[in-house]
């Protein structure tokens, strides 16, 4: 019959004659006696078109003038010239910028490795059917849902100087801790926030992964005498070992661009004498309000790309070379 | 490692004791009572750890203005449980307003995500045309722009819109995410297209097809799509924090950043309004929460 019938997936993975051009050529075929009369005259562009629109105009668009805008003097209303590199030399005589490369830095090193390992042994926690298990899972998962803003803000009373932590700390005689007001401290306060809060989101993410583990293959180990922990090493690890690379990916690209947990905790200014500042908070200071140094800003937001590029490759790399 | 655990013939030659459910590892197998037990103390300590902080939220938000809300050792129970907070949230800042305008921004979100995605996951995935390729790499490659990066030219273009300071300016840039489209893209290239094949012949047109075919197929993945639509705006806060300067606009997350920044002394306030805040979406997610977790499941497998 007609090449429709038996479509090989190799030459046409969509049906032949989606597109008005195609659709009016398969009209005209004789088809086993019928003919496709209704084609409306429609673009497949017609579907593709809001997407492409907002995704071309409000992402790609931006990306494109931050690059370009990273080479010019430009502020928020003033037209801006072309300064080559002289944005990018002056950040490297910038204390904020350093500062804030700092702290992004700092909090890739200390979350992702947290973010790796801890949802996966709360997964493991969560795997087994035992009753009231969907209770605790969707419990473990309410973080995730909370907004950042409310998470922040509940932390925020937590840790302060007369709240919950301390006030256990104390009754235990350990005595008080500035969480909030320590520059260290503070930015220490923020990466267990941000951990905490994605425990619940890796955390299904392992679990989708373990879930496909072969059970065999633990099985086997377990008749070959091996126990729980070499099982772990063995067995589970190894399984799962592409799920925690996209867990390091995924959660080191956002570690490097907080901005929601520090601003909050530290307040606009990155706590005591700004020292808790990342970089997309600098971002945002330097760029917005009437006097925004857009150029300036946009340099950041240059650096921040490459980290981040840099990350993924790094990650990526890292992932190919354990596979030999 | 090497010292006998008990094998599998041996766990299951144990006299079955009569139980409605039995315990099972992962593997199928029977757990033993103490590691059962083991389990549920540590499940209890998690579960502690990641609710107590928002039951001890709403514990303040509920503590009158009497109580102590400083006491040592602290109390979780209010002595005299009251709803004053919650008006006087509202006499302070029109939080409801802002709740309203977190909920429009979510709500058009939900709409233009799937409207959007469905239709151009649906182009990349089933039709045919010139230029399809570029097209799916113009997704791609603004899944990979970091918004966080891009906000300063966001914002002057939406200037140059003159929509700063308005909710469509919120909305605009994650008004059909790059993200979804591929979602989508993916979940449409996994329905069989023989269905399809057979409308076409049928007579079908391709907008036929979309609707009456395509679309009842991909229900699932279309509800996680609307679910992280309506929870990304709902949370958002970067953005509208660049994009609204007048109090009068703000949404629900800048409000209470406003609030908190504003009445950083009264935790009462601070707490009932940012459970307002979190209370719909926990419910919203306890309600929806299988397609949840399948969804994260299922992105989280085709990465």
């Amino acid at each position: 019959m007609t090449a429709m019938k038996t479509p090989s997936p190799a030459t046409s993975p969509a049906p032949p004659a989606g597109g008005a051009p195609r659709a009016t050529k398969a009209a005209r075929a004789p088809r086993a006696g019928r003919r496709v009369r209704r084609q409306l005259p429609t673009s497949p562009w017609l579907f593709a078109a809001p997407g492409l629109v907002i995704v071309g105009w409000f992402i790609l668009y931006p990306f494109v003038s931050t690059v370009l805008n990273s080479f010019t003097d430009k502020r928020q209303l003033v037209e801006g010239k072309y300064v080559g590199l002289a944005n990018f030399r002056e950040l490297l005589h910038d204390d904020m910028f350093w500062i804030g490369l700092r702290n992004s830095t700092l909090y890739v090193l200390v979350v992702v490795p947290a973010l790796v390992i801890l949802p996966l042994l709360l997964a493991m926690l969560v795997q087994k059917q035992i009753p009231g298990i969907t209770f605790f899972r969707s419990a473990f998962y309410t973080p995730v849902v909370a907004s950042i803003v409310v998470v922040g803000l509940i932390w925020v009373w937590m840790l302060d100087e007369r709240g919950l932590v301390n006030a256990v700390l104390e009754a235990v005689g350990a005595g008080k801790v500035g969480f909030l007001s320590d520059q260290w401290l503070l930015l220490f306060s923020a990466m267990a926030v941000t951990v905490w809060k994605g425990l619940g989101y890796y955390m299904i993410i392992y679990l989708a992964a373990l879930a496909n583990v072969p059970r065999e293959l633990h099985e086997a180990a377990a008749v070959d005498g091996a126990g729980p922990v070499r099982r772990f090493v063995s067995v589970t690890m190894p399984a799962v070992r592409s799920t925690m690379v996209l867990v390091a990916a995924l959660s080191s690209v956002a570690a490097f661009k907080v901005f929601s947990e520090v601003y909050l905790m530290a307040g606009p200014t990155g706590g005591p004498a700004g020292e808790d500042t990342t970089l997309v908070m600098l971002v945002q200071r330097t760029g917005t309000g009437l006097t925004g140094r857009v150029g300036y800003a946009s340099a950041i937001s240059v650096v921040i790309f490459v980290v981040t590029v840099a990350l993924m490759l790094l990650v990526l790399r890292a992932d190919r070379k354990e596979n030999r | 490692m090497t010292t006998t655990t008990p094998d599998t013939e041996a766990v299951r030659a144990e006299a079955p004791r009569p139980r409605k459910w039995r315990p099972t590892d992962e593997n199928g197998r029977r757990m033993r009572v103490w590691e059962l037990a083991l389990r549920y103390v540590l499940l209890l300590a998690v579960l502690a750890l990641m609710i107590g902080p928002f039951l001890w939220q709403l514990s303040t938000s509920l503590k009158g203005p009497h109580e102590n809300i400083f006491s040592s050792p602290p109390k979780f129970l209010p002595s005299d449980p009251t709803l004053h907070n919650y008006e006087r949230v509202a006499d302070t800042i029109p939080v409801w307003d802002y709740a309203f305008n977190s909920l429009k921004v979510a709500a058009a979100n939900v709409v233009t995500n799937c409207v959007g995605a469905a239709l151009a996951g649906y182009a990349l995935a089933r039709l045919r045309y010139r230029g399809r390729k570029a097209a799916t790499l113009v997704f791609i490659l603004a899944m990979l722009v970091p918004v966080e990066g891009i906000i300063i030219a966001q914002f002057t273009t939406m200037r140059d819109l003159g929509l700063n300071n308005t909710l469509v300016g919120v909305l605009l840039p994650g008004c059909v995410s790059a993200l979804n489209v591929l979602l989508m893209r993916n979940a449409f290239l996994n329905v069989p297209y023989e269905i399809e094949e057979a409308a076409f012949v049928d007579g079908a047109n391709v907008w036929q097809r979309f609707f009456r075919i395509a679309l009842p197929a991909v229900k699932g993945t279309l509800a996680v799509v609307a679910i992280f639509a309506f929870m990304g705006a709902w949370d958002d806060f970067l953005w509208p924090l660049i994009v609204l300067s007048d109090p009068d606009k703000f949404t629900l997350t800048i409000g209470l950043n406003y609030l908190h920044g504003t009445f950083a002394n009264d935790e009462r306030l601070v707490a009932a309004g940012t459970v307002i805040a979190v209370l719909p979406l926990i419910v919203l997610f306890a309600c929806l929460q299988r397609y949840f977790f399948r969804g994260v499941g299922e992105g989280a497998v085709k990465g």
